[in-house]
């Protein structure tokens, strides 16, 4: 067995595949436009997804403008309302986080820190981008078809999703939302197959699967998952899409609508839970493993130290990656399903807890007898460890079959999958943006406006989502337009929506001084050279920054794991991946 | 260092939170504190994770933030630590578990004699079944529903022309005894939740849920819908009372049965018809 860390070259095979020469672009269309180069085709993803990103940031203010001072917006009505929630949840889900995490930082990292070229199909790559573009733009269109987009909440639970009670179930939203995902999961199986056969053929010389940094673990088993998770979403795509067009009953029982007789029969609303959810929970750890993934790294990188128990850390991801194939139903407790699956997926729920928890503690334990430069990254990092354990824990209460029940469906649920995959996730994106910006652009992001940007999203997030919980426990449902008076909600929780409202619209505004900075410091940022972390993974170790198309002068070969910092005897804080020798340095300490 | 400052006032504050805000569950009505006690349970051993984490990263970054000519030490793994870790999280994890399956097990298992009471949720109004002098409810089919049989009771099957239908009224529970109810939809998934019982179930077009209870405290309770079902949602609201056993009666003996709201319904139609009204 080779030795992660570092090893001689004895454990160098001569190289099995020849190098190959890329498709080089002859244009500008071909440079930057219909680009197959995966680092444009990074930019791309990265872009599109955070300009349908602001599209939700907006949406989630209007929403909370109607929660927190119901009624004093006209133009909010209840159609609207859903409307806003339902598009809100599901571009943050798919076409934010799932686009940027896998399309963007996949598409950048994993030939930069495996030593490749490129993807191993760059043709495929660009398709998979321009059929993501094209499920954004049919996405969006909704909002100006008649009708305007669905309404029916990001789940899209028949039957009300196709039937009139619904905004969009008779026009075109519902009809338009299935479309642009059915678009959305071809294109990212393009890309999907793209990313996995490339870290499974595409790495260095000497970059065995044991030396990859986890930022690649997470992403590629985060791939794997949604290539086996997305065709349970494709199905009950065309299924519904099936029941609303041609009149089919995959999902329709008899039903009586405001007293009239459908002509459906004989369907199960339960079954396209049941694939939705098949799809939905490992999409959790489709965005959430490429988050643990990049921030083991960033720690590591920002506290100069190696990550702790890298094997068990590598192996948590792949477990929760199989776990969470078999969770599922811990979204139906209170679905009408069978009850004894409760005590299955209770268990299989709370058992992923242990793995989750481990990784955790790992991260904490890297901090220990580091040496914390509290950059930017770090600092998201960190922020990001509370929000994740925060939300990992009240996971806890809803996956615990029984304590769901009071709490399913409530505020308490909102705030919790906020914290966990909203705030978390997206704290990871943020710091690892301000992480790789100096290596895509060649300059560093600005501190100051970093600083502020930091600050105010992460208490700023933690006020909005924490005080939450609390009116979940009240009893206050979600997806609704407004409480009304009711006896059990008391006046002070008002005062406490109004809060949260104005707090994230603060939160919200922070974020437009974040897209300003992405802008400004394009050309106005300090110059970062190659390495300004001194960090050891390849991507830092390019001959130019930034990489040009197929990235390396010579391919590097990789001598060492990605985690060499604060060796004992080395001369520097760190040892980049493709150095050789002297491997004694590591080999005394090591036992 | 702000950053060390922030993070302790954050696990003290969230800890200050939940003890002092005025915010917390409503009272209970039901038999389902055992529900509540599973959740304080959760609650303090979440807790005191999350502040053992916040605090000790806290520390962490106190302790090890970067001054000049400091360097990290070197220590891959330790494998003795990271299984203590691991048994420690797993006996967490167990104690929460553990009480949670029991207390599921009594709540899907429903008690012998429990009465069976049926909700009918439509877009965007409750309506109930009670059965009649024979103690049954009588069966029903989405299929038969009219404008006249609003719940689609079957008109041949004699245990249905007794039941008792409340359409869009109040609900009525009698104290103390444990009662089953049938959930069924007629149109799209709703959901019948009240804060104050702490259960809630789908209802689900085409299939029949269930949940049980005994009522443990009088008074009047709002039924909310806790499944989004269209745009009247946040409007589909209705109401429980529990009453004590005299009051039930009483209330129960002022209702009307399938047959009566048959018959009241046909001779409505006849003085229609007489007047040659439009149908509707």
């Amino acid at each position: 067995m080779v030795d992660i860390r570092s090893g001689t070259d004895r454990a160098l095979g001569p190289a099995e595949v020849e190098d190959v020469e890329l498709y080089h672009p002859h244009s500008w269309w071909t440079r930057y436009v219909f680009s197959q180069d995966a680092k444009i085709i990074a930019v791309q993803y990265a872009s599109t997804a955070i300009a349908i990103g602001m599209v939700a940031l907006v949406l989630s203010w209007l929403m909370r403008l109607q929660l927190g001072f119901p009624g004093a917006f006209a133009f909010i009505d209840a159609e609207r309302y859903y409307q806003f929630i339902t598009m809100h949840g599901m571009i943050m889900v798919i076409y934010l986080l799932t686009a940027l995490f896998l399309g963007g930082f996949g598409n950048y990292l994993i030939p930069l820190m495996l030593g490749a070229r490129d993807m191993v199909f760059p043709y495929a790559n660009m398709l998979s981008y321009w059929l993501y573009l094209l499920a954004v733009l049919v996405l969006v269109s909704s909002f100006f078809a008649p009708g305007g987009p669905t309404g029916a909440g990001w789940t899209l639970y028949p039957p009300q999703a196709v039937l009139s009670g619904t905004p969009g179930g008779k026009d075109w939203g519902i009809v338009l939302m299935l479309s642009s995902l059915i678009l959305f999961i071809i294109g990212f199986t393009m890309g999907g197959l793209n990313y996995v056969v490339t870290v499974l053929q595409g790495r260095a010389r000497g970059m065995t699967l044991m030396r990859m940094p986890l930022t690649i673990w997470g992403i590629f088993t985060a791939t794997v998952m949604a290539l086996l998770a997305f065709p349970a979403l494709l199905v009950a795509c065309v299924m519904m899409l099936f029941d609303r067009i041609l009149g089919t009953s995959f999902f329709m029982p008899a039903i009586v609508e405001m007293g009239e007789q459908l002509q459906h029969g004989g369907g199960s609303p339960i079954l396209f839970q049941h694939l939705f959810w098949f799809f939905g929970h490992p999409e959790v750890y489709i965005v959430a493993l490429p988050a643990f993934g990049i921030v083991s790294d960033l720690i590591s990188t920002h506290a100069r130290k190696n990550i702790f128990g890298y094997r068990m850390m590598v192996w948590a991801i792949v477990v929760i990656g199989a776990l969470s194939f078999v969770v599922w139903a811990h979204h139906m407790y209170v679905s009408g399903m069978n009850p004894y699956f409760g005590f299955f997926f209770a268990t299989t729920t709370l058992i992923i807890a242990v793995p989750t928890a481990l990784k955790v503690y790992n991260w904490v334990l890297t901090l220990w007898r580091g040496d914390i430069h509290l950059n930017l990254p770090m600092l998201f990092a960190l922020a990001f460890i509370v929000t994740f354990v925060n939300g990992g824990l009240t996971g806890l209460f809803l996956g615990n079959v029984v304590v769901d029940v009071p709490l399913s469906d409530t505020m308490f649920v909102v705030a919790h999958f906020h914290m966990v995959m909203g705030v978390a996730p997206i704290l990871v994106i943020f710091g690892a943006i301000y992480h790789w910006y100096p290596k895509v652009t060649g300059r560093m992001l600005n501190e100051a406006m970093g600083q502020l940007h930091f600050w105010v999203t992460f208490v700023g997030a933690y006020l909005i989502f924490f005080p939450m919980h609390y009116l979940g426990l009240i009893g206050v449902p979600r997806r609704y337009y407004e409480m009304g008076e009711t006896a059990f909600v008391p006046a002070s929780a008002h005062t406490l929506n109004e809060f949260i409202t104005i707090v994230a619209l603060i939160v919200g505004a922070a974020q437009i001084v974040f897209l300003f900075n992405l802008v400004w410091s394009i050309r106005h940022g300090r110059e970062a050279g190659g390495n300004p972390w001194r960090a050891t993974t390849l991507e830092w170790q390019t001959p130019e920054t930034p990489p040009r198309h197929g990235n390396w002068k010579d391919l590097p070969v990789v001598y060492r794991w990605a985690y060499d910092y604060s060796v004992p005897g080395a001369p520097e804080d760190f040892i980049p991946q493709n150095q050789p020798g002297p491997d004694n340095l590591t080999r005394e300490t090591a036992t | 260092m702000a950053v060390v400052v922030i993070l302790v006032l954050l696990a003290a504050g969230s800890v200050l939170f939940h003890l002092l805000s005025p915010w917390w569950w409503t009272p209970i009505a039901s038999n389902w504190n055992y529900i509540d006690n599973t959740l304080i349970i959760t609650f303090w051993i979440t807790g005191a994770v999350f502040v053992a984490v916040v605090l000790f990263m806290a520390y962490c970054v106190f302790r090890f933030r970067h001054r000049p000519g400091n360097r990290a030490a070197y220590e891959p793994e330790n494998k003795k630590l990271e299984s203590w870790l691991a048994a420690g999280t797993t006996l967490g994890v167990a104690a929460m578990l553990t009480p949670g399956l029991f207390v599921w097990h009594q709540f899907i298992t429903v008690p012998d004699g429990a009465r069976q009471v049926e909700v009918v949720g439509q877009q965007w109004l409750w309506s109930f079944r009670l059965p009649g002098a024979d103690g049954r409810l009588g069966t029903s089919e989405t299929r038969d529903i009219s404008p006249e049989n609003s719940l689609g009771l079957n008109r041949n099957d004699a245990a249905a022309l007794d039941d008792i239908i409340i359409e869009g009224g109040e609900l009525h529970l009698e104290i103390g005894k444990p009662v089953k109810m049938l959930l069924r939809s007629v149109d799209v998934l709703h959901n019948f939740y009240v804060p104050e019982f702490r259960a809630k179930m789908d209802m689900v077009p085409g299939m029949v849920t269930f949940y049980w209870l005994t009522p443990t405290r009088t008074g009047t309770f709002e039924v909310l819908c806790a499944e989004l079902c269209g745009v009247g949602h946040p409007q589909m609201r209705g109401t429980v009372v529990v009453d004590s056993a005299e009051d039930y009666q009483t209330w129960l003996t002022s209702q009307q049965t399938f047959s009566q709201l048959m018959a009241a319904a046909q001779t409505k139609e006849t003085a229609q018809a007489g007047n040659a009204a439009p149908a509707r």
